[in-house]
């Protein structure tokens, strides 16, 4: 294999505790460092040619080290896309058209994954970047045993392993993710969905790998299950120093976990902020709207609209921001040009898709104070994972009179 | 309650025979069935009453025997035991297509639930002449009424549509104005938004709810996500492994439950709100519905467990007003230092 990677030694075994190099590392301020995987301008279609569908329009993303960014978007907003294409698992009917996908390989290297070739890849694929999907029904294989899948990737990965070292190496993975390793003899069918996901997360973290894509992890899991798990994936990253690019269409349940959190409408994003700042602040209606489509646990009942309309298709998208048409804020403007993704006046590390906020009025309710550089330190520190919602303590505005017409 | 409520259930149990998958039939004993006698315990003596004008929420995990609760309501599966109360008489076994004119069911899919090869027109047509309510002449009338019911205005405009070229909340719209179609009194909603789009749910939602403002309708809505049972219901019921475990109304079970699983479930719930993390009361799953554990059926999972737990099934105890809760913690009998920690909701045991 004539990989040219300066081939990153990795560890054999040691698991818990071991401090991986560039590990997380958290108030520190998410600039300090250069970013782990850093997508520019990625545009992915599906097809070719006029009829072709823009799935992703130039989308830029920064994930550091030891960060989960989270990504939140609705059913075809191109977020599965997004990250296929990053990790060049895209399959084919989609093309990508432009954009730089680099990876930090350490000591000032880095690589463009989407120049990269077949062996390259290969090397990085789950050794530095590994991927969690939904099913885990489906990923996993139903004729083998746990035993056998997880062997298997520590085999074609660090082929210098005993057979023997490779088991225990297996166990342990599964002790580590909260499961007896006597279960590794079951097949996928006798785990319930919850271990069975565990696995994968299991599966994902064997080769210590800097970057985990969970796409929609727990989503088919019931409450209490989604919980136990999302409350071990952040011990493992406490321990491990991953980084996690989670996707989610639940954005309630990222502004807990993630750090910082990227709204996708439409194949496009729309707005980035760290979570604590984008759930007391948020900047485009469609963020705002997102989060009033989460009834509350607590206070009293207040009737809330959600987003009128329906998410636009992708063959027809309209002109100007795509958002226009359920915007309740709608200005002319924003029917024929398309807003940049760009910093408001003020925020901290921000980018928002948005007229309003360029030179527009914002009312109210989309111009919330921003946090305080210092707050929102002290809150990043504090939120471990789930983010304090500090300062405003005064709840969300009501979303606007959206007539919820036709959906 | 002194109004007589439009369906009532009372101790409707379903049990549902294990196929014995593993014993071919010639390797059994002669003369017994399959399963031999096993079965899974679905639903379990459970009772509920739904007025008129009011919403109800059925809150559970998968498994816990809401949607089988749903499906005996409607009358499409017979219970085990039990009986229905339509308007207070007595059922007397069948519900035939008179039932099916009062009590109708909106199912979790709208994929699935509307025939990709016939149109809007088609779908809301059948009910209308199964059940006499319109002449050919009328019948396209009739339709755009049901579908500005369910506010898919102009009407017309989407006669013509099939399911693909509708929007999963379009969807489900037709299939909720398929279920008004015979003017029930009662709605039954299993799961009827989890399939849909996050920005699309609220609107569905709020459709539900000014049905049974407008309409004074009974609306079921089943559900795992309690917040959302929150936003809708006037009352909430907690179920778990077949049991109804908390009972009441909704403000009151969300923000003081009573019951450990209760608490369970809402510390599970994602809640941007929530200060720092709560850790979960409780851990593990679900058990087996076939040889379930005695006694408390969540007490293997209760961190408040204790010795009556395992023997005895707990009767329901007033929690508040109009709040139940089946759970020995709230004995009267008992003394009860824990008691006071455990309806007030936060932080004590881990």
């Amino acid at each position: 294999m004539s990989a040219p990677l300066p081939a990153a030694p990795l560890p054999a075994a040691p698991l818990p505790g071991a401090s991986l190099p560039g590990a997380r590392r958290r108030g520190a301020g998410p600039a300090a460092d250069r970013p782990l995987l850093d997508i520019r301008g990625l545009c992915v279609d599906y097809g070719i040619g006029p009829d072709a569908v823009h799935a992703v329009v130039d989308a830029s993303l920064m994930l550091h080290a030891g960060e989960v960014l989270g990504l939140a978007g609705e059913s075809g907003s191109g977020k599965s896309t997004l990250v296929l294409a990053a990790t060049r698992l895209l399959r084919d009917p989609g093309v990508i058209t432009a954009g730089q996908v680099r990876f930090n390989l350490g000591d000032g290297q880095s690589l463009d994954l989407l120049d990269a070739e077949e062996p390259q890849l290969r090397v990085l694929r789950w050794s530095q970047i590994s991927l969690v999907l939904q099913s885990a029904m489906n990923a996993l294989n139903p004729v083998l045993t746990i035993r056998a899948q997880l062997t298997d990737v520590i085999a074609a990965h660090q082929p210098q392993l005993s057979r023997k070292s490779r088991r225990a190496r297996a166990g342990e993975l599964l002790e580590m993710v909260g499961i007896s390793a006597d279960r590794l003899g079951s097949h996928p069918h006798e785990l319930s969905g919850g271990m069975r996901q565990r696995v994968m997360i299991a599966m994902a973290l064997a080769l210590q790998p800097q970057v985990v894509v969970m796409d929609e992890p727990t989503t088919a899991l019931d409450v209490v299950t989604q919980r136990e798990i999302l409350q071990e994936l952040s011990d493992l990253r406490d321990r491990l120093g991953f980084a996690i690019l989670f996707i989610t269409h639940d954005l309630s349940l990222l502004i807990e976990i993630a750090d910082s959190i990227a709204v996708m409408y439409a194949g496009k994003l729309v707005e980035r902020a760290s979570a604590a700042a984008l759930f007391s602040a948020p900047r485009h209606p469609y963020t705002l709207g997102l989060l009033n489509s989460f009834p509350s646990l607590h206070g009293p009942r207040r009737p809330m609209a959600g987003i009128q309309g329906s998410p636009p298709d992708l063959r027809a998208l309209p002109s100007g921001c795509v958002f226009h048409p359920r915007c309740g804020y709608a200005m002319d403007k924003c029917a024929t040009q398309v807003p940049p993704l760009e910093r408001p006046g003020g925020g901290n590390g921000r980018l928002v898709a948005c007229w309003l906020q360029h030179d527009g009025q914002p009312p109210p309710e989309l111009a919330a104070p921003e946090l305080a550089a210092s707050e929102l330190a002290a809150s990043e520190l504090a939120q471990s994972p789930g983010p304090t919602a500090p300062g405003p303590a005064e709840p969300r505005l009501a979303a606007p009179e959206l007539t919820g017409g036709p959906q | 309650m002194s109004v007589t409520p439009v369906l009532e259930a009372r101790d409707l149990t379903k049990h549902f025979p294990v196929h014995g998958a593993r014993r071919p039939a010639l390797r059994r004993p002669p003369g017994r069935a399959a399963g031999a006698g096993r079965v899974v315990h679905a639903v379990d003596e459970v009772s509920l009453a739904l007025a008129s004008g009011s919403a109800t929420a059925v809150v559970g995990e998968s498994g816990s025997g809401k949607s089988t609760l749903a499906r005996m309501l409607a009358g499409l599966i017979r219970p085990t035991s039990g009986e229905l109360l339509l308007d207070g008489a007595r059922l007397a076994g069948q519900t035939g297509r008179g039932y099916a004119r009062q009590v109708q069911m909106v199912l979790q899919d709208p994929f699935s639930s509307l025939n990709p090869v016939h149109d809007v027109r088609y779908h809301l047509a059948r009910p209308l002449l199964v059940h006499k309510l319109a002449g050919a002449d009328r019948l396209d009338e009739e339709i755009c009424g049901l579908l500005e019911r369910v506010a898919l205005t102009p009407g017309d405009a989407y006669l013509r549509k099939f399911p693909h070229e509708l929007s999963g909340g379009q969807r489900q719209r037709v299939a909720i104005a398929r279920a008004l179609a015979v003017r029930p009194r009662v709605l039954l909603a299993d799961e009827p938004v989890s399939m849909l789009d996050v920005s699309i749910r609220l609107g569905v939602l709020n459709l539900l709810g000014d049905l049974r403002d407008r309409e004074h309708l009974a609306v079921l809505y089943i559900t795992h996500d309690i917040a959302s049972a929150r936003y809708l219901a006037d009352h909430i019921m907690v179920m778990y492994a077949g049991h109804v475990v908390e009972a009441g109304p909704a403000v009151q079970v969300t923000d003081e439950p009573a019951h450990p699983y209760t608490q369970l479930l809402l510390s599970a719930a994602p809640d941007p709100e929530r200060g720092q993390r709560e850790s979960l009361r409780g851990r593990g799953a679900p058990p087996s519905q076939v040889a379930p554990p005695p006694g408390c059926r969540f007490h293997p999972r209760c961190p408040h467990a204790m010795a009556v737990c395992a023997e005895r099934r707990p009767p329901t105890f007033p929690a508040g007003p109009g709040h139940l809760s089946a759970c020995w913690l709230l004995d009267p009998a008992r003394s009860k230092p824990e008691l006071a920690d455990s309806t007030s909701g936060q932080g004590e045991e881990t």
